[in-house]
């Protein structure tokens, strides 16, 4: 089936969303972003396209074989594309303790390394089939990276293996890994996925079904920082700002304003009832109060990122936090630890401090018209969200506040539908509002 | 451009001598200049702030900021007073090489920009010379009154003209100075045609990377010289020539005249990074058609020139009514007198934080021009002469973002749906 794909290359993460003849969003696909672009659209590309054959199987299976085996089914494809990719970080590793280790201690690195490949592998087959695992990150580093560093520091306790030694070594072979092709595609593991959850007569027809579809990619837009880099016509990039703009409409159609707090630009869009882009602004200078910073706060305090909001949310008594400059935020916290604050309620203050800031970008903008759609990975930190809640009622009154639970994808969302127009100019929009 | 290269470099060269020659040596801004004034006594007029961007441009300015920053001046200052200090302090050796002369007097002439008065507070502590202060009343109400007019003229008569006479040891000879002021209503009317010239399309200049080109001679030290005349005689007939072929501006991207976008700016523009910053318009076909920063030395578009029938009140006249001495709606009115006069389909803005005289205030004129011409604005960011401030891919990813804006604008007033909306190409 032909359809039209738009690429989202941001400063943290990669996005792909893929949509059909009709407009209507058929997958989505995210991963971390690198140094390769190439490849991080690459795999983003392929994610949304697993998602969309996993749609079709949706369809199909749920009806004869229920939901729980389709869930089974994903995660044992999850845990495929997990193990081909810890391969190649086993063979990578070895091959680097041969390149740059003292020869006296290769022998220990290489057995330990293969102890760790060994036992992440058995804890993920194991694993895999627990619907928990659905929460975590289902990036390849986070994975591998915890598993890895939690091992290391096992078998260094156990064996006196070098910790900082092993950890070292992840950290180079991993970015080799990230920036070198590896098959994570529907047909590269469906097969072995299926056949681990003992091949089911009821699943294996959808499968056949979702196998043997086509997709034939018409248009690719890309937009995002790394969108001059995306191999494919001028005519075919747009800016992010267009592309946010044009994916708020299509999620939701009444939207007047937009704010997107990303990696490292936040954005202050007003936009007309066609999604058409009338008014922006964005910071210039200095990134300070952007996702990074949070990401930098959450290092700090040896959290992970998604943890800050809700340890913020217990807040009783905010901080007031003037300064948003992600290089002074660790020392800002310590000396606010320093006089006995309390951690949420330093944190409150951050996240206050953060949407302050894009609060001033968004007068810069024109203000804040009903409705307001908030986008970006920040629009899933709660504690964000009640700041920008109780700013906007404080600066511009009662406004329908818009966030979907796929607001990651707002960018590439807007860039496919762009794809869409340049095959069919004034193609009718799908609210994809639900579809997360 | 050759023609104003050896203008230039012969003025700088004089400077240099000037210690040897006997001619004394006036500094003075270029809002409010009184080129006349001071030629008339045989004195040459020094620029600081176009020695600044000189230097900006030429890649010298970084070094003289850190060297006026390291003697304890702030991150925050107007970057054309740290790179002149800067200068100072390294040698006071001129952006074309040769050496600066020391002044033999500093007439300030206030024209709404506070930092200048700053400025040659530091340079008399500096040179411990003359200084004479002319102060023009702002025009708060949008207009000169009369009585500001005459307050004007007073100082000119018991203050500029006897400092000049004193340091120059020559009397104040009107007849000269009428002679002076008649070559420089000449130079004005051609520079006005010059800038007139972009109503037309394609438009045939680029009023604003090509604009300060132009302004160069007139608002530096040749107003009311015949060599000024001449280049403005030149120039005018260059464009005409390119006005009846029907072609465009030569500019980083090459000649423009495929010119998609007609854009009109507010602020001064970048100069350590001018040519990038330009092309990042050329390449995406944008030609600036009008600008307010063309008018800091004098809005001649606006009806005014020199009237050597009227020496003083004249140069009041002129000096009340430069780009830096108007207020708020003043400013926004002429911005939408661009957008409607020279048919523009945008508005920039580029914002620099470190020029209190040009940034208070522009997200308000940016508001206000949108809602009076119907037209989107852009705001940008970067700096007067501080490479450190000009972040090339920022800055282009606004920019793209914001052509890209206009294009789909005028996509989506085209019915949608319509034949018309099958352009793909952005």
């Amino acid at each position: 089936m032909m359809c039209y794909v738009g690429v989202d290359l941001g400063s943290t993460t990669t996005k792909a969303v893929v949509l059909g003849e009709d407009g209507r969003v058929l997958g989505r696909g995210i991963t971390n972003s690198r140094a390769n672009y190439d490849l991080a659209a690459d795999v983003a590309r392929t994610e949304a396209f697993v998602t969309a054959r996993f749609d079709m199987l949706r369809q199909e299976v749920e009806r004869v074989a229920g939901k729980e085996s389709l869930d089974l089914l994903l995660r044992a494809f999850r845990l495929e594309q997990t193990l081909a990719q810890l391969v190649r970080l086993q063979a990578g590793l070895h091959e680097d303790i041969d390149r740059s280790v003292a020869p006296h201690l290769r022998a220990v690195a290489h057995r330990s390394i293969d102890e760790i490949s060994e036992r992440t592998r058995m804890e993920e087959e194991t694993g895999f089939a627990d619907p928990e695992r659905a929460k975590r990150s289902d990036f390849f580093r986070d994975v591998a990276g915890s598993a890895f560093s939690r091992l290391a520091e096992e078998l260094a306790a156990r064996d006196g293996t070098s910790f900082d030694l092993l950890l070292g070594l992840y950290d180079k072979c991993i970015i080799q890994v990230e920036n070198t092709p590896v098959e994570l595609g529907f047909h590269d593991h469906i097969d072995a996925a299926l056949a681990r959850i003992g091949d089911p007569p009821a699943v294996r027809a959808g499968v056949e079904a979702a196998t043997a579809a086509v997709f034939e990619a018409k248009v690719t837009v890309g937009t995002g920082y790394g969108r001059a880099r995306l191999p494919f016509p001028k005519e075919w990039i747009r800016s992010e700002i267009l592309c946010h703009g044009l994916g708020a409409h299509a999620m939701f159609p009444a939207t007047r304003t937009v704010l997107d707090i990303g990696g490292q630009d936040t954005k202050a869009i007003q936009i007309d009832g066609q999604g058409i882009v009338t008014s922006f602004q964005m910071n210039d200078r200095c990134a300070a109060g952007c996702g990074r910073y949070l990401g930098y706060i959450a290092d700090e305090m040896n959290i992970g990122l998604h943890e800050l909001g809700p340890i913020a949310e217990q807040s009783t008594r905010r901080v007031r936090i003037n300064s948003t400059c992600t290089v002074f935020a660790g020392a800002e916290l310590r000396e606010r630890l320093g006089v006995g604050e309390r951690r949420e309620d330093i944190l409150a203050g951050l996240h206050r401090a953060v949407i302050l800031r894009a609060m001033s970008l968004l007068a810069r903008s024109g203000g804040i018209d009903d409705e307001f759609t908030f986008t970006g990975g920040v629009a899933n930190n709660p504690a964000a969200v009640r700041a920008l809640t109780e700013l906007v009622v404080e600066n511009y009154g009662a406004r329908t506040l818009n966030i979907s639970p796929a607001s990651i994808y707002t960018g590439a969302l807007g860039a496919s539908i762009f794809a869409l127009r340049v095959d069919q100019p004034g193609a009718a929009l799908h609210s994809s509002r639900g579809a997360a | 451009m050759l023609l104003q290269k050896e203008m230039i470099a012969e003025h700088f060269q004089r400077l240099e001598d000037a210690p040897r020659s006997g001619e004394k040596v006036v500094y003075t801004f270029v809002p409010g200049n009184l080129t006349e004034l001071i030629r008339s006594f045989g004195a040459l007029p020094l620029l600081p702030e176009i020695n600044a961007l000189q230097s900006g441009m030429r890649g010298k300015s970084k070094a003289y900021i850190a060297e006026a920053e390291k003697a304890g001046h702030s991150a925050d200052v107007c970057t054309y007073v740290k790179a002149d200090i800067g200068m100072m302090m390294s040698g006071n050796i001129g952006p074309t090489g040769t050496r600066l002369p020391p002044p033999d007097l500093l007439l300030l002439s206030y024209t709404g920009c506070y930092t200048f008065m700053k400025w040659f507070e530091l340079l008399r502590e500096q040179y411990k010379c003359p200084t004479v202060f002319l102060q023009i009343p702002y025009q708060g109400d949008g207009t000169l009154l009369p009585e500001h007019r005459e307050y004007v003229v007073k100082q000119l008569r018991e203050d500029v003209i006897p400092a000049l006479e004193a340091v120059t040891g020559r009397a104040y000879d009107e007849g000269r100075l009428r002679e002076l002021l008649a070559l420089s209503a000449r130079a004005e009317d051609d520079l006005v045609a010059v800038l007139h010239s972009a109503k037309q399309k394609p438009s045939p200049i680029d009023s604003y990377f090509g604009g300060v080109y132009y302004i160069g001679p007139i608002f530096s030290a040749f107003r009311g010289t015949p060599e000024g005349v001449a280049y403005y005689e030149a120039l005018r007939e260059e464009v005409e020539e390119r006005q009846a072929l029907g072609i465009g501006p030569e500019t980083p991207s090459g000649r423009l005249d495929d010119q998609r976008f007609r854009i009109v700016v507010e602020g001064p523009p970048n100069w350590t990074s001018f040519n990038e910053f330009w092309q990042m318009f050329s390449d995406e076909g944008a030609v600036v058609v009008a600008s307010t920063y063309t008018k800091v030395g004098g809005t001649y578009d606006f009806g005014f020139r020199h009237d050597p029938g009227d020496p003083l009140g004249t140069m009041a006249d002129y000096c009340g009514g430069c780009y830096t001495n108007h207020n708020l709606p003043g400013r926004i009115d002429m911005l939408v007198d661009y957008v409607k006069q020279y048919a523009a389909d945008g508005f920039l803005i580029n914002s620099v934080k470190s020029c209190n005289s040009f940034s208070a205030g522009q997200l308000l004129i940016l508001r206000e021009v949108e809602k009076r011409t119907g037209i989107p604005g852009g705001f940008i960011e970067s700096d007067l002469v501080d490479p450190r401030y000009f972040s090339a891919a920022n800055i282009k990813n606004r920019l793209e973002s914001y052509f890209q804006m206009l294009r789909e604008r005028r996509r989506g007033q085209v019915a949608p749906g319509s034949d018309a909306t099958a352009e793909v190409t952005p």
